[in-house]
């Protein structure tokens, strides 16, 4: 509507902006949702919150196909190594998110069977509070992975970087979810 | 009504029922462990009684009793409406009883769950394994003395669980089990 009409006819930025902008407007979803808080994720994807908006439109029930891990519900010890599975198999870029306190914490489930958090497991980027958070939560979460996705360097994934901080660090400190095992 | 059946029981197998009571409406009856296979079929059988459905089967453990565990089944009937506890208790030390799984298919399940979380070791069960917890889970977590926080994290598949369909499949035995239709 005219708007294109105010554009400049040459726009510059940085490729790491220009990447980034890219990441985080296509988020490609796998849901790996285990319990109740499963039925705020699908309000939240749906028309009346519609995640879609934020560019995380499909979900994608195969992780070679998805960046964005989302892990909806309770995790007991029994599914750990299954969880871990599935976000060693997604391609990077690749983000987690933890949906409600179960996968934050592990919730009130303090006991044998329940993960006290999937932190324990794998790495994770935003944690979303609540029992279950409400959609509003969610998007909100969402929005910080975004910002996040914004100031990360856009060759943080590149083999030659990963090589480059390696020898930097010297050796490199195992990480707390592999230490578990 | 169903008072009848504690008389019932007790007046076929004398020897067997070692408490019977009705408290809050729960006929129960304690038996031997021996005689529960042969109890539990005639109830299941006869005419009088009619107990085609066993509702749950579980136990329970009375930490610092005398007879340590307590394995309860409920068994009701659905032409007659009415449902008898039969409890058969078990020491710390010997926790082995029949099974009862030939008489009721579902029991092959609810046995796993009760070996499982308590220990009971069902003999004549046709495939004693765990089926909540993972397989290298040491000891019975609903015991009370199992404590409540302790957890025993696992990150690594077991190798046959990990490497292939194939040999997933040869791990998962493909017998029909107990009392289901394709046998």
């Amino acid at each position: 509507m005219g708007l294109e009409q105010d554009l400049p006819e040459v726009l510059t930025t940085r490729l790491e902006d220009a990447v980034n902008w890219a990441r985080k407007h296509s988020l490609f979803q796998y849901p790996f949702v285990t319990a109740c808080c499963g039925m705020e994720y699908m309000a939240t994807a749906s028309a009346r919150y519609d995640m879609a908006r934020f560019g995380a439109e499909i979900p994608r029930f195969s992780p070679r196909q998805a960046d964005l891990l989302w892990v909806v519900g309770t995790v007991n010890h029994k599914l750990a190594p299954y969880l871990k599975r599935i976000y060693e198999q997604i391609a990077e870029p690749k983000w987690v998110i933890a949906f409600g306190v179960c996968a934050s914490t592990g919730g009130f489930y303090d006991n044998y069977a329940t993960v006290q958090g999937i932190d324990k497991i794998i790495p994770v980027d935003v944690y979303i509070p609540g029992c279950p958070p409400r959609p509003e939560q969610v998007l909100d979460g969402l929005m910080k992975l975004q910002e996040k996705i914004e100031d990360e360097p856009w060759d943080k994934y590149a083999y030659e970087q990963k090589v480059r901080e390696r020898e930097n660090t010297g050796l490199e400190e195992e990480p707390i979810y592999k230490k578990m095992s | 009504m169903s008072e009848k059946l504690i008389e019932i029981v007790a007046e076929k197998f004398p020897d067997a029922v070692l408490d019977s009571h009705s408290r809050l409406g729960n006929d129960t009856v304690l038996l031997d462990r021996d005689a529960l296979a042969d109890v539990v079929g005639f109830l299941r059988d006869d005419e009088t009684t009619k107990m085609n459905l066993l509702r749950d089967l579980t136990a329970v453990d009375y930490l610092h009793r005398a007879p340590r565990f307590e394995v309860v089944y409920v068994l009701y009937s659905l032409e007659f409406k009415h449902q008898l506890l039969v409890r058969v208790p078990l020491e710390e030390d010997d926790v082995n009883l029949p099974s009862i799984s030939h008489l009721y298919g579902c029991a092959a399940w609810l046995e796993r769950e009760v070996y499982d979380m308590y220990g009971m070791i069902f003999d004549d069960h046709p495939d004693l394994r765990r089926v909540l917890m993972y397989e290298e889970f040491d000891g019975y977590p609903l015991r009370k003395d199992y404590h409540i926080q302790h957890s025993q994290p696992r990150t690594e598949l077991l190798a046959r669980e990990r490497d292939s369909v194939e040999e997933f499949n040869t791990y998962v035995k493909h017998e029909p089990a107990a009392g289901s239709r394709d046998q």
